[in-house]
């Protein structure tokens, strides 16, 4: 625990790790402003197309058949505008963005071609275009290059590196310090699921003991143990403790973030997107998965306060999935996918897209939704016209490889 | 490296040691067994890390003085409570009357809470002493080359087990002075040393055992306790079923009376300390399995634990339960025998009967079925990722989801060590292997543990699994999961 004395039921309610800056962006407070800034990584890739649905795109349900998310579907995705719908398990999204605080951006991606989660979420976080080049962060670097308005929470945070794992994008020379959760983390179904079919590979007594704690925890008997923490019995179903996981683990980061003397800019991140089998976007797993993150955005907003009018959160993910749904009613790394960006700072209420379309021919390598948006131009955007990052700072150290993407505007304002 | 050199490297490892860490695989392929015979004669029979920790009496006395204030400081606030509730209590009763439950029950409620918090404003140092133990013990673990002797002394403490449940102060103390020092000696050292230790007569409630003839038993008209004196001759010699009688139990607790320690109340330099106190002691010659026991003293009980050491029951006893914790749930019957042989041959010299198991063809071919303890298999993910330090509060919390809390087995018989009794702790393994994983995942490469640390001996569908991860932390928590990781 760590940022200054926490009360202990924060510490109990602690959920996911937030790693944040020790000092305040003084240039956008000498304009008046107290700006936030809130990165969240979904790691294993999300599926955009899962996400957030080309109805409009007269090709969509022919690639994805009865998978695909569609108006009039048995859970109807709700549209966002006259070609594009979005999950239904997101309704305070969905909310934020009628008001114009929350915006999607599709078809895009970081530079990185390939397809391996390690080496893409090294360029998503690193900012460089080159897997394992560095061991720093693009929003490190940024602070690095912001001009410190006096330091947070005098009270005195603790170095980071103490927890929970200090994620790429907020590694390097700014400090940065941690605030980890005191609850376990439970594994994620996916993870269970992987482990499962590991097992049934390899050692069928530990599989028919993992399947029997599955059994048990879909039953839904509560059996009191001796357990210290309870909240981490098995008993109560995996979504659900991931669900109260990240949703007061949102709370927790917000409410530091909204804090006279708290950080302004912080990373979170958490796994589990890893679609390949039974996706579920309108009903399984990457429905359940969104609905996570859907209420992780209402704990922000709520937990925020006043705060949320001046902050921006973009949720961004290593690479996209296949267009198509493969052979295990999943589906596998692809290329293209969506950003959210969510924040009372946000000018939101749009998909910001130029849609590369989905016949074969129009899909990358013939597999993947194609990017047609840099990721960087988004991340560009925010720091410089949210934070006000330097462009020069943005082109030479923060993205260096990026000086012809230039920076979107008016992401906020 | 060539695969089947590392496979039996990394065999030794796990079945009899600590776990590989990084560079381990490569340091023993050539040798493996030469490697674990070696480890036997490197054993440091004391721990320089544990210079500073308390000894077990010291550390009693040190709990004991703490509770002693915080006591004092109770009885202090619930008589200040009580004079303020006197004034109140026709209100109290009035409100009794009103409502049918807890008018009391508030009242008394909010008294017990005043003194727990006088209890609180004395600090326990019962928990930092547990602390500093079990990090010194981990460490020791994680330091270790191999770790054979280390898994001995795991082994060991959790045969000859005390709990911390009854006595936290000492336990971790009583596994430094009684059974560290004797674990690549002779059995019947070991025995003298477990059995005659204030923890022990403690735990296993020798230390107000009265001979009923004794001139503390006549005087107080109390008796016998027959717990140390049964497990003794059950768990941790005969073994259950192996030719004592009810007689023999109550004749060998009548000879162990008196072994008990110093209270702390009247020796402040040394309480907690053991003691044979010929007051308690019942007097006269005793028969223990058709054998007479004429000595007057503390010599009668240590001639009884030295013909039980010496009992080919134990022997045997020792030998399968050995046989059963580093090779397999069903040991092979020769590979006991031959243990129980050596044990026998050798007068319990325990450094001989590991180098026997070590040395028998059986130890190295049985299938690796075994499932790691809880506390082996954390270990083992501390040492595959290079680590060499433990938060101790993390780790011992940890344990305790985990169903193996340090030095707290739930009954006397110590932990089990067969598979059934911990494959359904696999969920909640899963959590703390997701936790783990995320927390070293910055300095932990699961594909160069695979490589590296494992030796590449892992199966295909682990890498396999592991290279298709959607994270660092989720194919850390795959791997440390496999088949491969937990069995040995």
């Amino acid at each position: 625990m760590s940022f200054h004395p926490v009360s202990r039921r924060e510490m109990l309610l602690g959920a996911s790790a937030l790693f944040a800056w020790t000092q305040l962006p003084r240039l956008a407070r000498a304009e008046g402003r107290d700006p936030r800034l809130l990165v969240v990584i979904l790691r294993g890739a999300l599926d955009g197309l899962g996400a957030v649905a080309p109805v409009g795109d007269p090709d969509w349900i022919g690639l994805r058949g009865d998978r695909a998310l569609v108006l009039d579907g048995k859970t109807p995705a709700v549209p966002l505008d006259a070609f594009f719908a979005l999950n239904p398990a997101m309704p305070n999204f969905y909310r934020l963005y009628k008001t114009g605080q929350a915006a999607v951006v599709h078809a895009t991606a970081t530079p990185y071609r390939e397809r391996s989660h390690f080496d893409g979420q090294d360029v998503l976080e690193s900012g460089i275009n080159k897997p394992g080049a560095v061991d720093t962060g693009w929003l490190n670097r940024a602070l690095l290059a912001l001009e410190s308005g006096g330091r947070v929470s005098p009270g005195g945070g603790r170095a980071l590196g103490i927890g929970a794992v200090t994620p790429l994008v907020v590694r390097g020379q700014a400090p940065i310090m941690s605030w980890v959760p005191q609850r376990l983390l439970p594994a994620s179904e996916d993870t269970r699921a992987r482990l499962l079919d590991l097992y049934q590979h390899t050692d069928p007594k530990l599989a028919a003991a993992l399947q029997a704690r599955v059994e048990l925890a879909a039953i839904g008997g509560v059996t009191k143990t001796d357990d210290p923490m309870p909240d981490t019995s098995p008993s109560v179903l995996p979504i659900a403790r991931f669900r109260a996981y990240v949703a007061e683990g949102a709370g927790a980061a917000a409410r530091f973030l909204a804090k006279a003397d708290g950080p302004r800019v912080g990373a979170v991140g958490f796994g589990g997107w890893d679609t390949h089998v039974n996706e579920g976007a309108a009903s399984g797993q990457l429905y359940n998965l969104l609905g996570v993150l859907d209420g992780g955005i209402a704990a922000l907003e709520s937990n925020l306060g006043d705060a949320w009018r001046e902050t921006v959160v973009v949720v961004v993910t290593e690479f996209g999935r296949t267009a198509k749904i493969n052979g295990t009613d999943g589906t596998d790394h692809g290329t293209g996918t969506v950003a959210f960006l969510v924040g009372g700072a946000l000018k939101g209420g749009r998909v910001i897209a130029d849609w590369p379309g989905l016949k074969t021919a129009q899909l990358y390598e013939e597999r993947d939704l194609k990017p047609t948006t840099d990721l960087r131009a988004v991340l560009k955007g925010l720091l410089r016209d949210h934070l006000r990052v330097e462009e020069s700072v943005l082109a030479s150290s923060v993205f260096p490889d990026s000086a012809d993407v230039a920076p979107m505007s008016g992401l906020v304002g | 490296m060539a695969r089947a050199e590392a496979a039996e490297a990394v065999l030794a490892l796990n079945r009899f040691g600590m776990g590989p860490r990084p560079g381990s695989v490569a340091a023993i392929k050539a040798d493996p067994r030469g490697a674990l015979l070696a480890d036997l004669e490197r054993f440091p029979g004391e721990l320089s890390a544990a210079s500073a920790l308390p000894s077990s009496a010291k550390a009693f006395r040190t709990v004991n003085e703490a509770n002693a204030k915080r006591q004092a400081k109770a009885i202090l606030t619930k008589k200040a409570q009580e004079k303020g509730q006197e004034k109140g209590q026709d209100e109290a009763k009035k409100q009794m009357a009103e409502a049918s439950s807890p008018a009391t029950e508030g009242g008394q409620g909010a008294m017990e809470m005043a003194q727990k918090t006088a209890l609180d404003s004395v600090p326990d140092p019962g928990r930092p002493i547990y602390l500093d133990e079990a990090k010194v013990r981990i460490e020791a673990a994680l330091a270790a080359d191999i770790g054979f002797t280390e898994r001995l002394v795991w082994f060991w403490s959790n045969h000859f087990c005390i709990s911390a449940d009854k006595i936290r102060s000492m336990s971790g103390a009583y596994e430094r002075e009684a059974i560290r020092p004797h674990v690549l000696g002779r059995f019947v050292d070991l025995l003298l040393a477990a059995e005659g230790h204030p923890a022990m007569l403690f735990y296993l409630d020798n230390v107000g055992s009265l001979g009923p003839n004794s001139i503390a038993g006549i005087n107080r008209n109390r008796g016998l306790n027959e717990n140390l004196a049964r497990e003794t001759m059950e768990l941790h010699t005969l073994g259950v079923r192996s030719g004592y009688s009810q007689d023999d139990v109550i004749s060998f607790a009548k000879i162990l009376t008196g072994w008990t320690w110093l209270s702390p109340v009247d020796n402040p330099d040394h309480g907690g300390e053991f003691i044979f106190n010929p007051r308690l002691h019942e007097p006269g010659a005793q028969k223990v399995m058709d054998k007479v026991y004429a000595q007057e003293d503390v010599e009668q009980g240590r001639a009884v634990l030295r013909d039980l050491a010496a009992n080919p029951a134990t022997a045997t006893h020792i030998a399968s339960k050995l046989a059963r914790y580093f090779v397999a749930d069903a040991p092979p019957p020769v590979l006991i025998e031959r243990m129980a042989r050596a044990f026998v041959d050798t007068e319990g010299n325990l450094k001989e009967v590991a180098k026997v198991m070590i040395s028998s063809p059986e130890s190295w071919s049985e299938p690796p079925t075994k499932l790691k303890r809880p506390s082996e298999w954390v270990v083992g993910m501390v040492r595959a990722a290079g680590l060499k330090q433990i938060d101790p509060k993390r780790y011992t919390d940890g344990q305790v989801l985990l169903g193996e809390p340090l030095w707290r087995p739930s009954s006397p018989k110590g932990f089990p060590d067969d598979e059934a009794s911990w494959i359904d702790g696999l969920g909640r393994r899963l959590d703390i292997a997701n936790a783990v994983a995320e927390r070293i995942a910055d300095r932990a490469d699961p594909r160069v543990i695979i490589e590296d640390v494992l030796g590449a001996t892992v199966s295909p569908e682990v890498k396999e699994a592991v290279g298709r991860a959607e994270s660092r932390q989720q194919a850390l928590a795959l791997l440390f999961m496999s088949a491969d990781f937990q069995r040995r």
